[in-house]
């Protein structure tokens, strides 16, 4: 496995948000696809997904049905609504700003001060 | 938007419950069977995959658990889990359960009775509107005494109130038709109904515009109880005309019913107006300035605005004009306010509820600390499944949660118990009448508050107890108490548990000493030389005027019916006094006397204020009174004879120096009659048992009459029979007259009352604490035992002594009993100043109570530690080895 990071508290929401705004998938689809896009550079536990699921379906900026995985199981499908878009954008325009900020706090200089 | 969604994720949550559930672990098994997909393409066989899947994917229940709660709502939901969990694990130890709700409701139940009183009687002693601002006014030592005149000046020159009413008691033969019988109730002014601001149940009341001088308001008012008993709450009684003591009254209305006068413990029959006592009472009440003895209280609604404080100054300035305009017959006193209704008891009823208030919160606290110790060592014994649960992903938040939530469904469990006893106990309480005959109850009548009080502590002391053992759980290693068993080390150190067990057993030795120091005081109280020998002797109670004598028909009637007793078989002695005998309601009354060369006879020159009583010759006799010098009063001594007395030693001392200088000297009383001392009796007690020795005269009753008469019959005969005796002898003379009979023991109740209440109520709390502190050493030296079975057999195996095996197995509960108790005693010492408010004579220096505490404690500790000793001594530690 290669190195991989333990993500910072509260960045899972917006991950699983990203991820199902691609389209729908079903839990483990959302765990692949987290990996995808990260290129598996993310830890995340599998179980511990699934309260995170649940806390978005219950805010409302998921919803969820069932229906049949590419594997042809049973699966329940996640979709972003629209508060959920909403949602994604406003994380993703902060989540920005806060990289932005620490970004250019780190690389600052001895000579730029 | 967001609130919606929650709402509809609680609500499908509570009615889909199971749905839920099973929506959860169908995507839980989901998504595993995705991943073994995965894990079998890459090259695992089946099994292995699924194997591997389920790792991967961590607790399962845990984070089922997780997303639950992310659902929202789970509040409640773990709450009732708790709930029942927490009755489960209640139901599989009944024993403990039980123990624990009986400790509780005991304590609880004490609480609420003690705190309904203290409700009853202090915090809303009077049932009328605005009670707050209602305050009744006392002079000086005696609360409230007044003349009529003078509370007329005091109502009409005072600024404070918004008016004043006053009333005064009456007892008189109340006739319907032909049944006379003694009432007793409230001679009021005008205005008293509307000072109070309370409404008739029926009819009307009389008020300020009925009054027209002396006599002129033939009216009489109900009590709704006396409406009730007597009348059979026959609504056509306002109109009817009745008699009292012969005279026409009209009934015109019923009080409502929980309007019970404006006099704490005494409910009157009726209420009458007091410019009418005249007539029933034939003393010149309104407008004697000097007698004090016509209106008990005066009270009234203080105008907004006006402090207590205020009301005094402006009171003390209405005396001040008082003693200049009057200075014969009224002497200034300083004035004071106090809460309506409890002016004659006010501190010492307040001061020893107040105490019994702490009695009580220390057995709260006690028993506290006892369940505490019992929870503490179930957490103990629980520790195993604690531990399992924590191994298992539980997190020690709901552990804890899970306890707490145990103690408190014992602490409900228990107040509800306690408050249903204390609730038929107030019930009881407020329908009891203490003594036949005399208009006294209790008014307590258990309301919402009491519930909330109760419903508070059981949810404090659940709390409470709940936390002791909250530092076990936190610090409990699950590893180590599943590796190793639950036998845990047997420390040294002192723990928590030690020091709660020291505490109750402290705060029960106090208990337990304020117990015996109020006994030793009853008994001493009971012992004391009452200065005449209640036993054998009867009271016959009668009033003349109920039958309509008057003049000088009364001492002559009162001479036949002495002499009528006289020739009743069996009888040795009889005496008569006016109005009551020493120590029978309280009803002594004082008079001013004068040195015998003071001519002007002023309040200020005053010599002595004696107790009072007119006697008849042949009463010390028939009292039992020892004649100390001089001669007793003879029937020659009647109105014409020169005026004589016989005195006490007391007054004796004081008056003339000593018993031989006082007979043959003279006296003068207010009206400046002189009066020659004739004899000199032993002291007694008059007014209370816990009285200093005062002084008292015995004018001969010939010189004074007065309708309203105790015949003392002295008699070895049954007091039944002899009753039945007097009241037929007295029929044959008037059968009109009603009389009342007691033995004088009987009526000694009265006076020995508050000492009884208050012996009775520190009883029952010593006891209490004698209880609780049983169940917690016994609680504490069988779980000692219990857990130390395994090192008591091998100490038995290797041959150990009994007298070491107890040793080890209840050194440590015998020492926290003597600390505890040692504490205890010295609080208790301490604490006796408090006790002396509660109980006469209270001081626990007194040896024998001292040795009753040490004993008590001692023996206390012998009987808790019995069973779990015997336990400990009839170890097998072949049996008992092997099992382990």
């Amino acid at each position: 496995m290669v190195d991989q990071a333990q993500i910072l508290p509260g960045t899972l929401d917006l991950l699983i948000l990203k991820a199902v705004s691609l389209g729908p998938l079903h839990g483990y689809g959302v765990l692949l696809r987290i990996g995808q896009i990260s290129g598996s550079a993310l830890l995340i536990e599998q179980g511990a997904l699934y309260p995170a699921l649940f806390r978005l379906v219950r805010q409302g900026l998921l919803k969820a049905s069932w229906g049949t995985s590419e594997n042809n199981r049973r699966a329940k499908f996640y979709e972003l609504t629209t508060p959920g878009r909403k949602r994604l954008r406003e994380e993703t325009e902060g989540w920005n700003r806060l990289a932005t900020a620490i970004g250019s706090a780190l690389a600052a200089e001895p000579e730029e001060i | 938007m967001k609130l919606l969604a929650y709402l509809r994720s609680l609500t499908a949550k509570f009615f889909h419950h199971s749905e839920i559930a099973e929506d959860m672990n169908e995507e839980l098994a989901s998504h595993i069977q995705h991943r073994a997909d995965d894990l079998e393409r890459s090259g695992l066989d089946h099994a292995e995959a699924e194997r591997r899947a389920r790792i991967e994917f961590g607790g399962q229940e845990k984070f089922k658990e997780e997303s639950y709660q992310a659902l929202g709502g789970t509040f409640i939901e773990t709450f009732v889990q708790d709930v029942r969990f927490g009755l489960r694990m209640l139901r599989k130890s009944p024993s403990f359960t039980t123990v624990a709700v009986v400790t509780l409701a005991l304590a609880i139940g004490a609480n609420a009775v003690v705190f309904g009183v203290l409700d009853a009687l202090i915090l809303r002693s009077l049932r009328v509107p605005q009670s707050e601002s209602l305050y009744g006014t006392v002079y000086g030592a005696d609360p409230g005494f007044q003349s009529y005149p003078n509370y007329v000046d005091l109502r009409d020159r005072n600024r404070s109130f918004e008016d004043l009413a006053a009333f005064n008691f009456a007892f008189v033969g109340l006739d319907t038709g032909n049944d006379p019988t003694i009432a007793s109730g409230f001679a009021t002014t005008g205005n008293y109904f509307d000072v109070l601001r309370i409404q008739p149940y029926l009819g009307r009341f009389f008020g300020s515009s009925d009054e027209h001088g002396p006599n002129s308001a033939p009216y009489l008012v109900l009590s709704y109880a006396y409406w009730h008993s007597r009348f059979q709450d026959d609504r056509s009684v306002i109109g009817r005309t009745i008699q009292l003591n012969k005279h026409p009254y009209t009934i015109i209305g019923v009080a409502p019913p929980d309007f019970r006068g404006t006099l704490l413990f005494v409910s009157p029959d009726f209420f009458m107006p007091i410019v009418n006592q005249e007539q029933t009472d034939a003393q010149n009440s309104l407008t004697n300035r000097s007698n004090t003895n016509s209106i008990f209280e005066a009270i009234g609604h203080l105008k907004p605005g006006v402090t207590p404080a205020q009301a005094v100054a402006d009171l003390d300035a209405v005396s001040a004009y008082l003693e200049k305009a009057y200075p014969q017959e009224f002497a200034k006193k300083s004035s004071t306010l106090a809460r309506a209704g409890l002016t004659s008891f006010g501190d010492d009823v307040r001061a020893f509820v107040a105490g019994l208030m702490l009695l009580a919160g220390l057995i709260l606290l006690a028993a506290c600390a006892n369940l505490g110790g019992l929870f503490a060592a179930r957490a103990a014994d629980r520790s195993r499944e604690v531990a399992l649960r924590l191994a298992l992903g539980s997190s020690r938040q709901r552990i804890l949660r899970q306890l707490l939530t145990e103690a408190v469904l014992i602490a409900m469990a228990g107040g509800a118990v306690g408050l249903m006893g204390s609730i038929a106990l107030l019930r009881k309480m407020s329908i009891w009448q203490p003594f036949a005959g005399a208009p006294v109850h209790v008014p307590v009548s258990p309301d919402a508050k009491i519930y909330v009080v109760a419903f508070v502590l059981a949810l404090m002391s659940g709390l409470l107890f709940g936390i002791v053992p909250i530092r076990q759980v936190l610090r409990a290693n699950p590893y180590e108490i599943v590796k190793a068993g639950s036998s845990g080390r047997v420390g040294r150190r002192i723990t928590v548990r030690d020091v709660l067990l020291a505490t109750q057993i402290a705060i029960c030795a106090v208990l337990v000493t304020a117990s015996l120091v109020a006994l030793r005081g009853l008994a001493r109280s009971l012992q004391s030389n009452f200065g005449f020998e209640p036993q054998n002797a009867m009271l016959v109670g009668t009033n003349l005027r109920m039958a309509g004598y008057s003049g000088d028909q009364v001492p002559i009637m009162q001479k036949r019916m002495i002499e009528a007793m006289g020739t009743i078989p069996g009888v040795e002695a009889v005496g008569l006094v006016n109005n009551y005998p020493p120590l029978v309601y309280a009803a002594g009354s004082r008079t001013n006397i004068f040195k015998e060369e003071t001519t002007d006879l002023k309040p200020s020159n005053v010599a002595l204020r004696p107790y009072k009583y007119d006697v008849s010759p042949e009463y010390f006799h028939a009292a039992g009174t020892a004649l100390l010098a001089g001669r007793d009063l003879s029937w020659h001594d009647d109105k014409d004879a020169p005026r004589v007395a016989i005195v006490n030693r007391e007054f004796a001392n004081k008056m003339f120096g000593s018993v031989a200088n006082a007979v043959g000297r003279y006296y003068k009383i207010q009206d400046g009659t002189r009066v020659q001392v004739v004899g000199v009796i032993e002291d007694g007690k008059y007014m209370s048992l816990t009285e200093d020795p005062e002084p008292a005269i015995f004018p001969t009753f010939q010189q004074s009459p007065t309708s309203s008469s105790n015949l003392v019959v002295r008699s070895n005969r049954d007091p039944q029979q002899l009753g039945a005796a007097v009241r037929s002898q007295l029929r044959s003379l008037d059968a009109g007259l009603p009389v009342d009979t007691a033995t004088w023991n009987r009526q000694l109740d009265v006076a020995l009352f508050p000492a009884r209440v208050a012996t009775a109520s520190l009883g029952v709390l010593g006891l209490m604490g004698a209880i609780l502190s049983i169940t917690g050493v016994f609680g504490m030296a069988a779980y000692s035992v219990s857990k130390r079975l395994r090192e008591l057999g091998i100490r038995i195996a290797l041959g150990g002594q009994r007298r070491e095996v107890l040793q080890a197995a209840l050194g440590r509960a015998f020492r926290l009993l003597a600390c505890g108790s040692m504490a205890g005693l010295l609080l208790g010492i301490l604490a006796s100043r408090v006790l002396a408010f509660i109980v006469y004579q209270a001081t626990p220096r007194d040896p024998l109570v001292l040795t009753g505490v040490v004993l008590a404690m001692a023996l206390l500790g012998l009987l808790a530690t019995w069973i779990p000793a015997q336990r400990a001594l009839s170890v097998n530690p072949l049996i008992l080895l092997r099992e382990e």
